[in-house]
């Protein structure tokens, strides 16, 4: 008897006696024999406190954080985690229950995604935002294949700058290729921004989109208005990515310079880096192209007293009732994390993001006047670009063997950044947030003093 | 529970400067971003999001969760969602911080707990399923569908062929045929037989040399078994297909049979359904896919390793489709899921499925009588009732499901099946009490009475709901998105 379990024995016997059925082999019947099994192969069950030591135990194994000064980004960063963010989420009437498609008994979710479209919009200076998607990586994806339905499968390439996530670019390439969509890389030059003269070189009647990443993955900041007019030039989508979404605590969301689409990864705004996820995706476009956005919405409306209510709305873009046709094959989402980040922005308010991410960018600047004292080989690959809090640093030897001796110095100083490759220099991409205590940099700083 | 909250951007309207959160000191010199960043990309301000104390924002969210009906309310028979109960422990176990403050770029010496809890949970599912390997990557239940489409178009071009279409059964829900589309594919649809199960006769006829494969949910989604699965997959087989089946149903017979021994080439689970981690409001899930042999090699990278040193992260094989997502998992779901699954052990998870099954068939048993079967056939997990006895008396499956909010349980599913007009899908999972499951059917039984009885009391319905009836048609045709200062959210 299991407590999860409702029904014991004795309830069981009832029931198959109240159903006319003589054993529970009955109810199984229907399946063919060599199929049926008698029980599967996974270790006897645990009680409570034993499962808690074990996982206990397999997370004893992971070396946290907090452990030792860290810096690592490359899309998940180290932020700021208010403790009220997830008493919110510990509530049982928002993660325990399902997709909002019973508006009268969900008016907390749905208020909820409401207001997180709304601040999706105001930080990406776009008109509408969706209820969120996986993670960045398939939020660009599904920028993509948005813009190439735009133009209804008529231009079939697509220009992606090599400064987009390495990691969101191959993840691109994964679902384009069976849709017949080119993806075509941008290289990057020597300021680590986008090749301006590449991209107006590139683009062409055939183009559906145009993908840039500011800040990109090399932490620099990219001529974004440039690139829209690229783009718009010969009639593409542009799209920005934003992989570090504090960043929009200090710059202008892409909207608000002409893009068209707006999205990436949220993972900053309270949610934890947890391994990898789960992260929450978002996306917003003009309100012109709604109708090819993928994912949910929920709108404003009224019942029948005129007292105000949300629900789920445009409904006619998504599988369950498009099925083929479908913008998206989404159903599932990344709700409770979209609840994380509104608790955790709403918290901070206007003024705290501002503030947050100034954090960022002053220690980003005290680091980089730093590292020019460190000498041993330590420098800024890109001194002259501006960033927003992370950086390329080069040192004496490769990344992955940089970030091995800076950890045994007792500092996990960053990501390889040619993990994935790129035609960028091999060093170590470090990320500072307003986590990053001055004690931290020093910390790290010291470290690089030692490997030399 | 009755109380209006506004929105947060009507409260503080002078925006005034309150803080909610206090940020670590200020300990090097601040600098002004117009120094440091191009002047024309700097934003002016951000005061739209007011500014609020801690407890102002906490009060809003904690009144916003009571207008919410959820699991812990009450029975929450979501046909095909398997809403069963969220145990705590896994709750607390996901918390951990050498889970949730690791990050997916730290060197693998570092994370090797994490690395083992994948494996782990990669072998439990492989046993669960009698598969051959399996990618934990998917978010969900759909990402995971077109994780196994992109893998069978992948084998099947490496097998020099280039198969165009992907058979789908009329009851299959929504994202089957977006699947297939966005992987690629013409979705074809297949019609059922009189009994809800797949027609092999039409099978047999559509399954050409275009047909790269089918994809069936087993039990399908009017909680039927295919029991005629063998000679479907033999079929699908012998014409060079390959088979997919959705998962969405597994909890309708873990520990009683295996997936692998059906035939099945690729299978997804949702682990949000089956092994009990949250459903969060919409997510997040994950949703694994197993596969056999034939796909193995087009399984996503990276993927788990085991050396002799322990555990690592493959990231680069020719024959892999890619990578799906960023990173590896949604981790935290996999810590809920592995808990799940060892705090119940393999006879646990029998059981899991025998009661979940026998909860079904107590509420058909104890509403067939009120309510219309279309289809006979033996239900498992969940039972597909419709609303034609009621529609005589102008009730429709919506009414039925609105009157139920006042009864304080979660309506049946009624978007799907499409060959089940005006349905009420009934799944009432294992968690529940006997006695739940049986006052649910008594308030079924109470509003087929009304509907015979009082119609207008199902058609004005709900009653008893933070907000009643909203206007969906309203909502669609002026859409507002978003919140405007001075905009219709605000009047």
């Amino acid at each position: 008897m299991h407590p999860w379990i409702g029904a014991g024995a004795e309830d069981r016997a009832r029931i198959l006696a109240e159903i006319g059925k003589g054993s529970v082999d009955q109810l199984f019947s229907q399946l063919p024999q060599s199929v049926q099994v008698g029980a599967v192969g996974v270790p006897e069950a645990l009680d409570e406190a034993s499962l808690l030591t074990y996982l206990e135990g397999l997370a004893g194994e992971n070396l946290t954080l907090d452990d030792m000064p860290s810096f690592l980004g490359a899309g998940v960063y180290r932020h700021v985690q208010p403790a009220a963010v997830d008493a919110v989420l510990g509530r049982a009437e928002f993660f325990t229950s399902y997709t909002p498609y019973q508006p009268e008994i969900s008016q907390g979710t749905l208020q909820v995604i409401f207001e997180f479209q709304t601040i999706i919009c105001q930080l990406t200076g776009l008109e509408v935002a969706n209820a969120s998607l996986y993670d960045g990586a398939t939020a660009v994806v599904e920028a993509a294949l948005m813009a190439h339905r735009i133009h209804r499968g008529r231009r079939d390439r697509i220009l992606v700058a090599e400064t987009v996530h390495p990691v969101y670019r191959r993840v691109l390439n994964t679902y384009a290729d069976a849709l017949g969509l080119e993806v075509e890389t941008v290289p990057l030059s020597e300021d680590a921004r986008l090749d301006g003269c590449a991209l107006v070189a590139a683009v062409g009647e055939d183009v559906c989109g145009v993908v840039v990443q500011s800040p990109n993955f090399l932490g620099v900041i990219e001529d974004l208005p440039a690139a829209a007019a690229a783009a718009h030039g010969c009639g593409a989508i542009a799209i920005q990515v934003v992989a570090e979404a504090a960043s929009l605590g200090v710059l202008k969301g892409g909207g608000a310079l002409g893009f068209d689409i707006v999205c990436g990864e949220a993972q900053s705004f309270g949610i934890p880096a947890g391994f990898g996820g789960p992260h929450l995706g978002f996306f917003a476009c003009r309100e012109e192209h709604v109708r090819q956005m993928p994912g949910r919405l929920v709108g404003e409306t009224v019942d029948a007293e005129g007292r105000r209510g949300f629900c789920l709305t445009l409904s006619t873009r998504e599988q369950h009732i498009r099925r083929a046709k479908a913008t998206s094959n989404i159903c599932t989402n990344h709700g409770l994390m979209a609840l994380a980040a509104t608790v955790w922005l709403e918290l901070l308010g206007g003024s705290g993001l501002c503030a947050l991410a100034n954090s960022c960018l002053s220690r980003a600047a005290w680091l980089r006047e730093r590292v020019a004292t460190i000498g041993g080989g330590w420098r800024l690959a890109y001194p002259g670009s501006a960033v927003f809090n992370e950086m390329l640093l080069l040192g004496p030897g490769s990344g992955p063997e940089l970030v091995e001796r800076m950890a045994d110095e007792g500092v996990l100083a960053g990501v390889p950044s040619r993990l994935w490759g790129g035609s960028w220099p091999d060093g170590l991409l470090v990320a500072v947030t307003e986590r990053s205590s001055r004690h931290e940099l020093e910390a790290l700083v010291a470290a690089m003093g030692r490997v030399r | 529970m009755l109380r209006e909250e506004p929105l947060i951007f009507e409260r503080n309207p002078a925006r005034r400067t309150r803080g909610g959160f206090r940020l670590p000191p200020a300990d090097v010199d601040d600098v002004e971003p117009t120094e440091v960043l191009p002047a024309d990309l700097v934003r002016a301000s951000l005061n739209e999001l007011p500014d609020l104390g801690e407890l102002d924002v906490v009060q809003h969210f904690h009144r916003l969760s009571q207008l919410n009906f959820a699991v812990d309310e009450g029975l929450y028979p979501l046909g095909s969602c398997t809403m069963k109960y969220n145990p705590r422990i896994n709750e607390q176990a996901a918390r951990l911080p050498g889970f949730t403050r690791i990050h997916p770029l730290q060197p693998v010496s570092q994370v090797q707990g994490a690395l083992r809890l994948m494996w782990e949970l990669s072998e439990a599912l492989r046993s669960i399923t009698g598969m051959a390997a399996v990618t934990l990557q998917p978010a969900a239940g759909a990402h995971g569908e077109l994780t196994g489409m992109l893998m069978i178009r992948k084998a099947l071009e490496a097998r020099g062929e280039h198969r165009d279409q992907v058979l789908v059964p009329d009851s299959a829900h929504g994202t089957n045929p977006a699947t297939a589309a966005f992987a690629g594919f013409q979705a074809v649809e297949i019609v059922s037989a009189k009994d809800g199960t797949v027609d092999l006769a039409a099978l047999d006829r559509m399954m050409t040399d275009r047909v790269a494969g089918l994809m069936l949910t087993v039990p399908n989604t009017l909680g039927v078994f295919e029991h005629r699965i063998l000679e479907i997959a033999d079929l699908v087989h012998t014409r060079g297909g390959l088979l997919y089946l959705d998962g969405a149903n597994l909890n309708a017979f873990v520990g009683r049979a295996l997936p692998g021994a059906m035939g099945a080439d690729a299978l997804h689970i949702n682990l949000h359904k089956t092994f009990s981690t949250p459903h969060g409001g919409g997510g997040p899930g994950a949703g694994p896919v197993t596969v056999s042999e034939v796909l193995k090699p087009y399984l996503p990278v990276p993927r788990v390793v085991k050396n002799e040193s322990g555990f690592g992260l493959q990231w680069d094989d020719e024959s892999s489709i890619g990578p799906m997502r960023g990173f590896y998992a949604n981790f935290l779901v996999l810590v809920r899921a592995l808990a799940f699954i060892r705090s119940l052990g393999p006879d646990g998870l029998r059981e899991m499925s025998e009661v979940a099954v026998l909860y079904a068939n107590l509420v058909r048993h104890r509403l067939r009588s009120a309510y219309h079967l279309k289809y006979d056939a033996p239900s498992m997990h969940e039972v597909v009732f419709d609303d034609s006895l009621q529609a005589e008396q102008g009730v429709h499956n919506v009414d039925i499901a609105k009157r139920l909010l006042d009864y304080g349980f979660h309506p049946p599913t009624m978007s799907f099946p499409l060959i089940v007009h005006g349905a009420l899908m009934i799944e009432p999972s294992e968690s529940a009490s006997p006695e739940e499951v049986e006052a649910f059917c008594e308030a079924m039984l109470e509003l087929a009475r009304e509907a015979q009885e009082h119609p207008e009391r199902l058609l004005e319905a709900p009653h008893e709901t933070p907000v009643g009836r909203l206007d969906e048609v309203r909502a669609a045709r002026q859409p507002v998105l978003r919140w405007r200062p001075g905009g219709p959210a605000e009047s």
